[in-house]
């Protein structure tokens, strides 16, 4: 009895503690999308209060609509992210089959040589990243954002992969050799549809800090037609940071993308994670 | 020689698209820029001239200032993360892992939300709340009676940095929450069963018996840490700017290599002296990295159930 009570007890101390800390990390969130719904003066007066009705404006949002290219930002991220996604996911994946399942020469030089880049931020080679896309002339370009994006996600996709893939049964492969398919059609209609969960976890790590990232856009891609939405609302704050509404209204359409795509994600997330590959 | 086996072209096949990439864009450029430390401009183009640069950068008072300054404000950002973002990361994830507990689901998706917004948002976000104009921050502290705390804690150079670590903080506890979470839920209930035999509970429980389990994750997550701080750059870059202000207190080595590189202001853009500080990062990060995995790693132990 006193057990039952005190883990009743505990468990409410639990609770207590998590519901502070859920509410520290939503709360900025809270306030900024509140605020953009709201007129100037209703910001300032009372910034916690919800949007009333006397309050309630869109100024915001319609100056965001009517001065920045916002739509165009957000089809360059999206053409960046879901171009980069798919060649780290299948380059990554063929690799780390390559890895995992054949034994030749070299297989571990070869793993350690492309987890090198889990540990090395591919930052540090800007300056020659950007000598060489001057070069070939491919500054100011989506495709560089995409060739670079790529290299930097690999590392941990084919690290995390081949950790899945080793898991794949033997048996299940060999049964296919022995019907006569093709090492490639092994590849793609047995083991790629069985690591489809891993898929999405390295889909979650590898595209939340290509579409957060400013550095690249803002060194390799910094012209009007090729900005993400990342750096396009870094600018546009910049020239509107008195103008509070738009701010505001930038702010949380910046938000809204990551937010669905997370929460649509998020369950795949920690499944791919407690799975077992970053132990 | 005679071949016992065909050469397995497929194998050539599957690790040739992301060699070649990884190769070409993150390996070469890596190198390059190494190279390109020991070259500077002078009558002619480019000369080379050795380790000269790196004397420069450390001896010459013009930039060592900023190089000291940089890599001490770094060390600071970094062991605030240490002390704050981990132990609060475990925190939460030992509360979250307790048997039987409503809604983990909820409180894990909600602290991770901080973590998935880009920089650009955070630091703004934080800034109209700490802003003495909008206040948030001054209104909050008033209605609890401290409004005597509050003070502009981004524009003063003594507190600038902390806040913005802090911020960082906020941002990114989410991740040694997940995986000393998902560290924890390995440890088998045989282990626990046998700990509660044993009357070794709660609080016991897990220093004696989960804590030893999961410091390879706690070991990890350091390290991670370590390299993404010393490659930070966006958060300063959005709240402070390129001249990371107040009067550089919040510069660090990323924002340091941006100015060098590309220039601000009055000084021009200098790819010599940014590669120079490229490979210095470069070179913090490896010690970093090697101390941890030769120094550290090896004494872990490992448990296998």
């Amino acid at each position: 009895m006193s057990q039952a009570r005190h883990s009743t007890a505990r468990s409410l101390a639990a609770h207590a503690v998590l519901i502070l800390y859920t509410v520290i990390a939503l709360f900025p969130v809270f306030v900024v999308v509140i605020n953009s719904f709201k007129n100037r003066r209703a910001i300032f007066a009372d910034p916690l209060a919800v949007p009333t009705p006397e309050s309630f404006d869109l100024v915001g949002y319609r100056t965001v609509l009517a001065q920045g290219d916002f739509v165009l930002y957000f089809q360059n991220s999206l053409i960046v992210t879901v171009a980069s996604l798919f060649f780290v996911l299948l380059f990554g994946a063929m690799a780390a089959f390559a890895l995992s399942e054949y034994r030749f020469r070299g297989n571990m030089l070869m793993g350690l040589y492309l987890a090198l880049g889990i540990m090395i931020p591919i930052r540090l080679g800007t300056v020659a990243i950007l000598q060489m896309m001057v070069a070939s002339g491919l500054v100011n370009t989506l495709t560089a954002l995409v060739l670079v994006y790529t290299a930097q996600g690999l590392p941990l996709a084919v690290f995390i992969l081949s950790e899945f893939m080793r898991g794949v049964s033997d048996d299940l492969k060999n049964a296919g050799r022995i019907d006569g398919l093709s090492e490639y059609t092994i590849f793609f209609r047995l083991v790629l549809p069985l690591v489809r969960p891993a898929m999405a976890t390295v889909a979650v790590f590898t595209m939340i800090p290509i579409w957060n990232d400013l550095w690249f856009p803002l060194i390799l891609a910094p012209s009007e037609a090729t900005k993400t939405v990342t750096l396009g609302s870094q600018v546009f704050i910049g020239q509107f940071v008195t103008n509070w509404n738009a701010v505001l209204a930038a702010l949380s359409l910046a938000i809204l993308p990551v937010l669905v795509l997370y929460l649509i994600f998020s369950r795949q997330l920690i499944r791919g994670i407690t799975a077992g590959a970053v132990k | 020689m005679a071949q016992r086996k065909a050469f397995r072209w497929h194998i050539a096949v599957f690790l040739a698209p992301a060699v070649l990439v990884y190769t070409a864009i993150m390996i070469v450029p890596l190198f390059g820029t190494l190279n390109l430390s020991l070259f500077n401009t002078g009558e002619g183009g480019r000369v080379f001239v050795g380790l000269r640069n790196f004397a420069t950068l450390f001896g010459d008072p013009r930039w060592s200032a900023s190089f000291w300054n940089a890599l001490g404000n770094n060390a600071w950002f970094f062991l605030v993360h240490m002390l704050v973002q981990n132990p609060v990361g475990v925190a939460l994830a030992a509360l979250l892992s307790s048997p039987r507990l409503r809604g983990a689901a909820f409180y894990r998706t909600a602290i991770f939300i901080p973590t998935i917004l880009s920089f650009v948002i955070v630091g703004f976000v934080w800034k109209l709340i700490l802003s003495p104009i909008w206040g948030i921050a001054p209104g909050m502290l008033d209605a609890v009676g401290l409004k005597s705390l509050f003070a502009p804690w981004l524009g003063r150079e003594g507190t600038a940095l902390t806040t913005l670590a802090l911020i960082s903080v906020w941002q990114f506890v989410g991740i040694p929450m997940m995986l000393i979470y998902a560290a924890l839920l390995s440890i088998p209930d045989e282990v626990i069963e046998a700990a509660e035999m044993d009357g070794v509970t709660g609080w016991s429980q897990f220093w004696k018996i989960k804590l030893p389990l999961i410091l390879p994750s706690i070991g990890i997550i350091s390290i991670l840490t370590f390299v993404g701080n010393f490659n930070a750059f966006d958060l300063i870059y959005v709240t402070q700017g390129a001249l990371a202000g107040p009067n550089f207190s919040t510069d660090i080595l990323g924002t340091f290599l941006y100015r060098t590189f590309f220039g601000f202001q009055l000084q021009i853009g200098d790819p010599h002296m940014g590669a120079t500080i490229a490979t210095a990062m470069f070179g913090i990060i490896l010690l970093g990295v090697s101390f941890y995995l030769f120094a550290i790693q090896r004494r872990l132990r490992r448990y296998q159930f």
